[in-house]
């Protein structure tokens, strides 16, 4: 590290974590708009199981910082009706696999009332829950679902990588008038770094190019955003200059962005901690196919999850997983770097 | 908490409410049978089609329980709505084009005969997932509780919704959270076709909704005045803040489950038998024993209702389908599928649609 002098026009920033960054983007919606609430299991005296409302239930009292039993669906549910009597309801789930239990909800409801009632309902919620692996909890708490909601039309489905988004994407989820699903992967929740003390407002449209390169796209989200980026600077040892792209959204997909990256580089890897069937991985392949086949010189590579349920030991769980080596050997295949 | 079965001396007998006008009751109980015997006859002339669920039989439960709510109440009901839905006041021609799936229908022909919704009136559909409207309906009262609104949600569903999880996942937050959801159990008998005795172990489902600490109450459904002067009490006590009640409302759907239904789990003289405390007959006969009904009034009620259903089919016929290039309206707000306001109206004086 050097000592330089501070520019004086420099913001100031602060040290903080994914998980505080998520707590204080809370913190700001509910001084901003007195509808705002957050309701799920164990948000209030025990602080949200990940942590993430550590000490919201003090600040804002136990109403709008509100435990509930373990009815998934019952306050899922009961979000959707608070939003529809207008209120901005925040539900948290504490993984994506006890989501499924509220599935129903989220899809036959909240994703489906505006469209059935002839435009006539708005279901402004937010549904934010933990997904994916790496954290050794083994099958029914490490599935990366994502793609199960990214299917449904009706939702917008977000996923923040950095400090940044896990900063300012609750704020214009919570401005939607319609329903969005925020994931937050497990091992982000203590990612740590600067943030500026007033961040600049983040879109929940587009996805982002949070590394340029000329000669293969890493197409990642969430927990593997930070993978493509070690895999891309592994690559840059072997002189190959990988572009990585943060799908950031996964509903709607930011076609534009990965079409655009794809026709630069003309080589494109897709890394996604689901299933590879039927996935995300699987449907960012098809468009690329669609939108820019005539612009690839190798075949579309995707990197996904072993189709398993996610093993508790660590090396089977490492081995179901994306990991930073299946990255690059995957982006030397598509370059043809086969020494 | 208490629960009680149809007792004069609790008001929740036949004693009758005291602002209830037995006359439109009666009205709006035939209406809601004549409008869906028509629907019998437009299914069969296929202007009708998917699936259609009649309340014929249970009319004194809608009347009953929606006559007791004010304007400012909000309803959840279920697939069998179409008498909740004009006894809320939707006018009958909007249910009908709905029916059609006409764009001048209550949720613009999207939703058809089991989802018809109404913002304007509080009129949260037409859920046709069992149970899965319970959850939305906690969740209103909780808006409303949270925002000081003295305003009460109710929520109607059926013996057969008793079994769901999400039944049990609401009553249970509605009590802890003390809010003001007045959850009425239509138990007409069968879920589908499955007998009462064959899906619950235990029958007495007032009882078991007590178990969750609200005051819960069974209720001769076949009697509007009863069920008016029950969900009144019910409505007073929500309002003065004493948290949600329960009515089990016991009721008998005279028709099949559906149209695709042949009926083959109940006996026809169980069916005959109930029939004979047909709701609407009921009424009538005791109007006119105590001199409240005048010669020559059910004539005249059933000339209006007549003309009323006629009107509907005529403006159901008249209305028009929704553009195929409207599809994917109203999915999201997004630009790609944004949506501008609310349903098509038959009268352009009519109030617009919209969330509160």
């Amino acid at each position: 590290m050097t000592t330089t002098l501070r520019d004086p026009t420099e913001r100031a920033t602060r040290e903080t974590t994914f998980r505080e960054a998520l707590r204080e983007a809370h913190r700001e919606a509910m001084r901003r708009d007195e509808r705002v609430f957050l309701m799920g299991e164990d948000v209030a005296r025990y602080g949200g199981c990940f942590a993430v409302s550590l000490g919201l239930a003090e600040e804002f009292g136990e109403e709008r910082v509100r435990d509930t039993p373990l009815s998934e669906s019952g306050f899922t549910g009961a979000g959707i009706g608070a939003a529809l009597g207008g209120l901005r309801p925040i539900v948290e789930i504490m993984t994506v696999n006890f989501s499924l239990l509220a599935l129903d909800q989220i899809l036959d409801n909240a994703a489906t009332l505006r469209h059935m009632s002839g435009g006539q309902l708005s279901v402004p919620l937010v549904i934010r829950m933990t997904t994916g692996a790496g954290r050794q909890l083994a099958a029914q708490h490490s599935h990366s679902l994502e793609a199960y909601y990214a299917h449904i039309p009706g939702l917008t489905v977000i996923s923040p990588a950095t400090l940044e988004d896990a900063r300012g994407m609750l704020w214009p989820a919570l401005e939607d008038p319609d329903p969005v699903v925020l994931f937050e992967h497990g091992s982000l929740y203590n990612l740590a770094g600067e943030l500026p003390v007033d961040p600049d407002p983040v879109d929940i449209t587009s996805a982002a190019v949070r590394r340029s390169g000329t000669d293969v796209t890493l197409i990642g989200y969430g927990g593997t955003v930070p993978r493509a980026l070690d895999a891309a600077d592994l690559l840059a040892r072997r002189g190959i200059d990988a572009e990585v792209v943060d799908l950031r959204v996964l509903r709607p997909l930011d076609d534009a962005t990965i079409l655009e990256s794809v026709a630069r580089t003309h080589r494109a890897v897709v890394v996604d901690e689901g299933w590879r069937s039927v996935g995300i991985a699987a449907e960012v392949s098809a468009r690329i196919a669609e939108g820019a086949l005539y612009e690839l010189d190798a075949p579309v590579e995707r990197v996904c999850g072993v189709e398993v349920p996610l093993p508790y030991p660590k090396h089977l769980e490492d081995a179901a997983v994306p990991q930073v080596d299946d990255v690059v050997a995957a982006a030397r295949r598509a370059v043809g770097d086969d020494a | 908490m208490t629960s009680t079965t149809a007792d004069p001396t609790t008001g929740a007998g036949a004693s009758g409410s005291a602002t209830a006008d037995p006359l439109a009751m009666l009205r709006e109980m035939l209406l809601i049978r004549r409008f869906e015997e028509k629907c019998v006859e437009l299914y069969s002339a296929t202007k009708i089609r998917g699936f259609l669920h009649l309340c014929i039989g249970e009319e004194a439960t809608a009347v009953g329980v929606l006559g007791a709510l004010g304007p400012q109440d909000a309803v959840v009901s279920t697939y069998r709505e179409h008498g909740h839905a004009l006894a809320r006041g939707v006018p009958p021609a909007e249910v009908m084009a709905e029916l059609y799936g006409r764009a001048t229908g209550c949720s613009r022909g999207r939703g058809g005969s089991m989802h018809l919704f109404d913002a304007s009136r509080r009129f949260y559909g037409g859920n046709a997932i069992v149970g899965g409207g319970l959850p939305v309906a906690v969740g209103l009262a909780l808006a409303d509780a949270m925002r000081d609104r003295p305003v009460v949600t109710a929520v109607i569903f059926g013996d057969g919704a008793f079994a769901e999880g999400e039944l049990h996942e609401s009553a249970n937050l509605a009590a802890l959270w003390h809010l003001p959801v007045l959850f009425c159990c239509e138990n007409n008998r069968y879920a589908m076709g499955t007998a009462l005795a064959r899906e619950h172990a235990n029958t007495d489902l007032a009882s078991r909704a007590a178990g969750y600490g609200m005051t819960a109450k069974t209720v001769d459904g076949m009697d509007v005045e009863a069920v008016r002067a029950a969900t009144e009490e019910a409505v007073a006590a929500i309002r003065r803040g004493e948290g949600p009640v329960f009515l089990e409302l016991r009721t008998y759907r005279f028709r099949a489950h559906s149209m695709y239904d042949s009926d083959r789990y109940r006996d026809k003289a169980e069916v005959a038998q109930f029939k004979e405390n047909d709701p609407i007959t009921g009424l009538t006969d005791r109007l006119v024993a105590d001199g409240r009904l005048a010669p020559g009034d059910v004539e005249r009620l059933e000339a209006e209702v007549a003309a009323e259903v006629e009107a509907a089919v005529t403006a159901a016929e008249a209305g028009p389908w929704e553009p195929v290039a409207d599809l994917t309206r109203f999915v999201t707000t997004r630009p790609e599928d944004a949506g501008l306001g609310g349903p098509v109206r038959v009268d352009p004086g009519a109030e617009e649609g919209g969330a509160p």
